[in-house]
């Protein structure tokens, strides 16, 4: 079963930055948005598995560092043309604390 | 707020193209509403050629589907005529009564064939060669007729009598010049080229007037009469004597035109700043343009205005010339037939059915027409566009790209000139493994015109960029005419504006702006906070513009500047402590040693640098390495900056029987000034104590060799992607002066440069003369150069101990949940 978990604060991850959650499936990013909104991604780009979280963040993409792939931090979905997926975990902020469904 | 209403009268490729570029900017701007007055999509007129040859089918063609209109929510209405524009109730109406209203308008009525006024020209069996129904008209004539007579003898003419000769007709070619394609070619190439077309059973009339087109027996046109009273046999006619701009719409509007639409650099009417003309309607400056390559630049500008963004200025287009006959290259471009004031370098090898001219005038090239080998086609019309003087080019311009660039270095642009002749087979891109079909293949089906979009779709020349040239060559033998090369010095940055480098430093510099969001604002950024591609360049110019001043962002920085250290290809990292000038001692080996043990690392390996390199490093143990070497006595080697990197030495005259100069000495001076120092790409020195040069000096940004003298000076060589040979700056007397030219010379590129710019690039882009004239001639200015450099270098900290130190070590760190 799924829960809601209350994982950091959200001035851990460094505004159009990321921070990394391990866990024993994989690592997962968790990205900061310039307004504050949090995402989290599988750290595994599906290109060639590059770790998202060092990617660059801008508007609502990140960059992967290892060849320039951009995904869709709402989604997970590389844009266009790349084709290809990061899974998804649904996440919020409340009262400064990031919350990550796992 | 309701939507603004757009109107586009012309479904074609400007009009078209302008709402393509306009939607990338503001998709949500405009209700738009399309008139055609033909019943198909847009699509590519030029390919109507090879359809006519039968190399294509008309499906081929189409650039946007009736679903790409539904898809972006436009009205389309196909075969619908438009009749009248009512300018002051704004609204147009199409012949068969339908009605749309707009805000603004946009007018791309294109042109049509003029039409000779002799009479008969009205006669069924009498066509321009125009659009699709024109194609399918002498398709269909092709299949029972036998005679055509084409009137006109220039592009249009001669692809329309190709392509009927491929469908069997008996063709006969009717020009009023005196020689074939003359607003493209000069009279030897044509005489070639005509040649050539009798061979493939083509007959011309030259210096021939068409007074009167007479009707056969079944009332279709039957003959054509010339003005020496001669008459030849034709069940076809088709009129490729020029093309007007389609002005009578704008005309009954009451919208000035002459020659065209008249519009401004904007692209507006001069008449009704509502309305928009782009394409071959318009007259800009004078000149209506007829070639597709313009008009993408029109529809570029145009859609900046409808956007309401406002910055863009069209200013004209230098146009080239390709004719689409399979089997025959001609090239003409510029000011092809010279005059006054012009030379022209002439190769003609009429044996070999080889022709080519250039017109060359001021030291620049200002013309080209070639015949046989076209292949360099687009390298000489890139250098007109640029308008580079040719400088010692000159010798070998004729021989073409690859003959040149093997003789003088090749800048940044390694494409050797053959793409035409590889096979489909042949890789193209080393480095993501693209073979030229591939690319052939992304850019006729996918509808490419940009080395950008290229580079999307196939991965080719997105890495290290060295086969760019090479694409940009199967971009232009595969679309023609209708390939525009980019000129790269005045790119935009990215997508996310249309500055380019020098625009955005120099509003950095004029406008005093000390943070990305205020650069954002000031130059109107198009994104909220830019993309992976212009934050590192802004970041860049702000800090190397306003040291001390502009605060270093490290997000909007690569990863390998922001954890000050390489990542590699599983996520692990490499450290590479700093070894001034290659130099180290027991201590530092031994405590590298405990660190590589101490944490496990697998790899260790001495570096082209001449240091050593410990890989496979986990990012949170980083900052715990870093302490360890930092106590003993060790800093960041810089190894994953666009910085200076190493300063690479021989052991000189300290221990070697031929050294001449203390070269290990030197280069651990130069090191220690420079240290830290960011730079728009990675920066390498090396000092050599003697000519033989062991330190390599010669393939570095700032190569030093110690000669019995004092030592000379080198710049902007390069080991990389392509070898480059570093060019001789100057002689020093001494190793303050080494320091002080070097100093001077880097922070000319540092404060000149474009982001990911090398200083091979960089000194190419400017000219070795400037940086002579800045960095050796200019005394006071050399001076004021190094003191600029060792102010921005002033107290820079080891960003390996400010880490491991300060705040941002949790970074580094990753979250673990209690289980």
């Amino acid at each position: 079963m799924s829960q809601w978990k209350a994982i950091c604060r959200l001035d851990d991850i460094p505004r159009l930055g990321a921070q990394v959650l391990t866990h024993p499936e994989g690592d997962i990013a968790l990205f900061r948005t310039a307004d504050d909104r949090v995402f989290a991604l599988r750290d595994k780009c599906p290109h060639k598995g590059g770790p998202l979280s060092q990617g660059i963040v801008h508007g609502e993409q990140v960059t992967c560092p290892l060849h320039g792939w951009n995904l869709a931090l709402e989604t997970g979905e590389a844009c266009a043309p790349d084709v290809g997926c990061a899974k998804k975990f649904p996440a919020r902020v409340e009262g400064g604390v990031v919350l990550l469904e796992l | 707020m309701a939507k603004q209403k757009l109107v586009l009268i012309g479904n074609g490729m400007a009009g078209v193209r302008t709402l393509e570029e306009l939607l990338k900017l503001a998709p949500e701007q405009y209700d738009i509403t399309v008139f055609g007055a033909e019943p198909h999509g847009n699509y590519n007129r030029i390919l109507l050629s090879p359809v006519l040859a039968g190399e294509m089918q008309i499906q081929d063609i189409i650039l946007n589907d009736l679903d790409w209109y539904a898809e972006n929510g436009i009205t389309l209405h196909v075969g619908k005529r438009v009749t009248q524009i009512d300018r002051i109730g704004r609204k147009v109406t199409a012949d068969d009564g339908t009605r749309a209203e707009y805000d603004r308008l946009l007018i791309a009525t294109g042109s049509r064939p003029f039409i000779l006024p002799v009479p008969g020209k009205d006669l069924p069996g009498v066509i321009g060669y125009r659009d699709i129904a024109d194609t399918q008209t002498m398709i269909a004539t092709a299949a029972s007729k036998k005679h055509a007579v084409v009137i006109g003898a220039g592009l249009l003419g001669l692809e329309a009598a190709n392509g009927l000769i491929l469908r069997g007709m008996d063709v006969t070619v009717v020009h009023l010049g005196e020689w074939i394609m003359e607003r493209q070619l000069d009279k030897t190439a044509a005489d070639m080229l005509q040649a050539s077309l009798e061979g493939k059973g083509m007959k011309f009339r030259l210096a021939h007037q068409t007074t009167e087109l007479l009707p056969g027996p079944d009332g279709r046109v039957g003959a054509v009469r010339f003005e020496n009273g001669e008459e030849i046999p034709a069940d076809l006619v088709v009129m490729a004597a020029g093309i007007r701009p389609d002005t009578a719409l704008a005309e009954a509007a009451g919208l000035h035109c002459n020659r065209g639409i008249v519009v401004s650099d904007t692209l507006q009417t001069i008449t009704d700043p509502r309305i928009y003309a782009v394409g071959e309607c318009a007259a800009h400056r004078g000149v209506a343009y007829g070639l597709v390559a313009p008009l993408f630049e029109q529809a570029k500008v145009c859609a900046n205005h409808l956007a309401q963004i406002g910055i863009a200025r069209y200013q004209g287009s230098i146009t080239s010339t390709k004719l689409k006959v399979t089997g025959i290259d001609v090239f003409s471009a510029g000011d092809f037939m010279g005059g006054a004031g012009t030379e022209a370098i002439l190769l003609h090898d009429r044996c070999g059915g080889v022709y080519k001219k250039l017109v060359i005038k001021d030291d620049k090239l200002v013309g080209a027409v070639m015949y046989g080998d076209t292949v360099d086609g687009s390298w000489y019309f890139q250098l007109l566009r640029e308008g580079k003087d040719l400088g010692e080019l000159r010798d070998h311009l004729m021989f073409g790209q690859s003959y040149a660039s093997s003789h003088l270095g090749d800048t940044g642009h390694a494409g050797a000139s053959s793409a035409a002749s590889l096979p489909d087979s042949a890789q193209v891109c080393g480095c993501n493994g693209v073979c030229k079909g591939t690319i052939v293949k992304a850019i006729q089906e996918k509808g490419l015109f940009t080395l950008d979009e290229v580079k999307k779709h196939t991965k080719a020349a997105s890495s290290c960029g060295s086969c760019s040239g090479l694409v940009e060559q199967i971009l232009a033998s595969t679309l023609g005419g209708a390939y525009q090369a980019v000129d790269t010095t005045k790119k935009p940055v990215c997508g996310c504006t249309d500055h380019n480098h020098g625009e955005v430093r120099q509003a950095i510099k004029e406008q005093k702006l000390l943070s990305i969001p205020q650069v954002m604002q000031a130059l109107a950024w198009k994104t909220p906070n830019g993309c992976a591609t212009c934050r590192p360049a802004l970041n860049y110019y702000l800090l190397s513009t306003w040291p001390h001043e502009a605060q270093d962002d490290p997000q909007s920085r690569f990863i390998n500047e922001r954890a000050h250290a390489n990542i590699q290809k599983d996520g692990t990292y490499s450290v590479v402590p700093r070894m001034w000038g290659g130099l180290t001692t027991p201590a530092e080996l031994r405590a590298i040693a405990d660190v590589a043990e101490k944490y496990r690392v697998p790899t260790v390996k001495i570096t082209g640098g001449q240091r050593i390199d410990l890989l496979g490093v986990k990012k949170e143990d980083l900052p715990k390495m870093w302490e360890d070497l930092n106590a003993a006595g060790m800093v960041s080697g810089h190894a994953y900056g666009k910085s200076i990197r190493t300063v690479k030495t021989c052991v000189g005259a300290e221990h070697c029987r031929f050294g001449t100069q203390r070269s290990m000495d030197l280069g651990v001076k130069l090191e220690k000034m420079l240290f830290a120092m960011g730079s728009p790409h990675k920066v390498k020195l090396a000092v050599s104590g003697c000519p033989r040069n062991c330190a390599e000096a010669g393939i570095k940004d700032v190569g030093v060799i110690g000669v019995d003298s004092g030592y000379e000076i080198y710049v902007a060589g390069n080991g990389g992607i392509k070898t480059e040979v570093a060019h001789f700056l100057c002689k020093a007397r001494n190793d303050a002066e080494v320091m002080e030219i070097s100093g001077a010379f880097l922070q000319l590129y540092r404060e000149e440069g474009w982001y990911l710019e090398r200083t091979v690039h960089y000194v190419s882009r400017v000219g070795l003369d400037y940086v002579k004239a800045r960095v050796v001639d200019d005394l006071e200015n050399r001076k004021a150069l190094h003191e600029r450099l060792l102010y921005a270098l002033q107290g820079e900290p080891d960003p390996w101990a400010e880490i491991a130190q300060g705040p941002r070590r949790k970074e580094f760190i990753p979250i673990t949940l209690a289980a």
